[in-house]
């Protein structure tokens, strides 16, 4: 869009039950964690003002170093499988008819599945003496057991939020192909233009938008995950599968360190603030490089 | 283009289409066994087939209120969000105002924290407030997600909608709120229904807020669904008749909006 929009400070107006909203529900918890992570709370009576101390306990742990390059892997790989496979389904689904209604009710059952339920099902699915995936790949021939193998849990984790979150990546670009005019695609087979040119010029930049939110989704809910691993495998074996919110809710709820763990979840709050930050932005750019590349043309 | 092309996203879709139904199959499979039969054997079909799992939750009052709860849970949620949502999403897309950039990215990085971190305040904040286990908690609490996912979709709806809309209505006289809900909001459609569906979904699948918020009166069906997991070990079938269960009425929810995600996000977007 070339014009700009109109300078209107009453707009502030429009904005306001939002802002009411979030501070209620969000900013006044943060505030709370905030206060805690200042604390040693030894009694609701009993607190001590450590300032800093905790926060600096937190940098110098061995273990959530490790988780946290633990959760890196994981989110980069969820981000590099369901992008491209998201984008390839929402490419395949049908656009018309009862087909279309049909996968798009098929492809969304995922989605709607309890999170703790995800995980039970995957538990039996998994086994290989009682469940189907499980059993696929023992005859297959290979030696599956995501109990006792770590790179097995690992990826049956990856390939279950696969299975999990695709559809909202296919679902988001779904929605953006739609509002592709087929004068579009009639000018680019008169051009004669590829299949991948008519993917690149016209279809992805029409999905700019949705994909940035799904992107950024996926990347700030992976990096979050927590029901889903705990139920399968409890973060084993051994701390193979132990992500930042596994090791946080071990810390908070396990040892009943509230102090440490506010100071935690702030510091793991600001590394995904600081990395969503990064990637919206880089989007951004290469959105707007697009488009003057496109306008020279 | 319906030459050779079509063929291999035929396929792939259909690969795509089986991958997930498979698990989705097997807790269908595991709702109709017994606990012995899905513990002991290997079947694709059960061999002693068994309603007693869902008899269970429709006869048993802690059972089915969890899916009554769950709905009103979702339904205030679902309306505050997009009531709040729909002004501030017309402002981002529409003005530009001290801050515009930052308050529209700041929205999402409320997204952003971890739900484990905001257990203890939300906590402490309703027990002071009185609301502890009732409906309108766990919908407030949920505001956190759904409210700014609901703005960013729909500012990305609205901005596909030409501006000269906007003027000349103004220049045939309509008030701003009769032109938002009779000119305006019939042309966003689509966005509401979209993120009606997001916030839908996310609302009626979150556990740990759902469950430090309620005790009795106001659990969720995701919260009573934990309590398949006893001393006396896990009651694997009465849980996959329940994720059954819980499927259905999203699929219903999605099966009223399907016309509007397909229809897609307005043109002219960015």
């Amino acid at each position: 869009m070339s014009t700009i929009k109109p300078v209107n400070q009453k707009a502030w107006w429009l904005v306001l039950p939002v802002v009411v909203c979030v501070a209620f529900s969000a900013v006044l918890p943060l505030m709370t964690v905030v206060n805690y992570s200042l604390q040693d709370i030894i009694s609701p009576e009993r607190r001590v003002f450590v300032g800093t101390e905790w926060f600096a306990a937190a940098m110098r742990d061995e273990e959530l170093h490790s988780a946290l390059w633990r959760q890196l892997t994981f989110s980069l790989a969820v981000l590099t499988v369901e992008i491209p496979l998201g984008i390839m389904l929402a490419l395949s689904m049908p656009a018309k008819g009862w087909k279309a209604s049909a996968v798009l009710v098929v492809v969304a059952l995922s989605l709607l599945i309890p999170w703790n339920v995800v995980g039970t099902i995957w538990q039996i699915f998994g086994r290989a003496d009682i469940g189907l995936l499980g059993a696929m790949l023992q005859k297959m021939g290979f030696d599956y057991n995501y109990t006792g193998n770590a790179t097995h849990a690992w990826l049956t984790v990856l390939v279950m939020d696969v299975w999990h979150w695709t559809p909202l990546v296919a679902l988001l670009c779904y929605a953006g192909l739609r509002s592709i005019p087929d004068a579009y695609y009639q000018a680019a087979r008169i051009d004669g233009a590829s299949r991948f040119a008519v993917f690149r010029y016209i279809q992805l930049p029409k999905m700019r938008g949705v994909l940035m939110i799904a992107v950024l989704l996926r990347f700030m809910d992976s990096f979050m995950i927590y029901t889903e691993p705990f139920v399968l495998t409890g973060g084993g074996p051994g701390n193979a599968t132990t992500f930042l919110s596994e090791y946080l809710t071990q810390k908070a709820v396990g040892q009943f360190d509230v102090g440490p763990a506010a100071a935690f979840s702030l510091i793991y709050f600001l590394i995904i603030l600081l990395l969503c930050f990064i990637l919206y932005n880089w989007m951004q750019r290469v959105g707007t490089a697009d488009k003057e590349g496109a306008g020279h043309e | 283009m319906n030459d050779n092309r079509t063929l291999p996203r035929t396929l792939f879709l259909v690969v795509y289409i089986v991958f997930a139904l498979l698990p989705i199959y097997w807790m269908i499979n595991m709702s109709f066994k017994t606990n012995e039969e899905i513990l002991s054997s290997f079947t694709f079909f059960p061999q002693h087939f068994t309603w007693d799992n869902y008899k269970t939750i429709f006869t048993d009052a802690s059972w089915y209120s969890g899916y009554i709860n769950s709905l009103i849970i979702v339904a205030i949620n679902m309306t505050i969000s997009i009531c709040v949502a729909l002004p501030a999403a017309y402002a981002f897309s529409r003005y530009s105002f001290l801050g515009d950039k930052h308050l529209f990215f700041w929205l999402l990085t409320n997204r952003m924290t971890p739900p484990a971190v905001f257990l203890l305040p939300f906590f402490q904040l309703y027990t002071t407030l009185g609301l502890m286990d009732t409906h309108i908690a766990v919908a407030l609490a949920h505001l956190v997600f759904n409210v700014p996912l609901a703005v960013w979709i729909l500012e990305g709806f609205m901005s596909g909608v030409p501006r000269e809309i906007d003027e000349t209505a103004y220049i045939d006289g309509y008030s701003f709120p009769r032109f938002f809900l009779t000119i305006f909001l019939p042309l966003i459609k689509a966005g509401v229904g979209v993120a009606a569906f997001f916030c839908f979904m996310f609302s009626w699948v979150e556990l740990l807020l759902a469950r430090t918020l309620t005790s009795v009166d106001a659990k969720p069906i995701v919260a009573t669904m934990t309590r398949t997991v006893s001393a006396a070990g896990m009651d694997w079938a009465t849980l996959a008749a329940a994720g059954v269960l819980t499927i259905v009425p999203g699929a219903i929810v999605i099966w009223f909006v399907r016309h509007y995600i397909a229809k897609g996000f307005a043109m002219g977007r960015v």
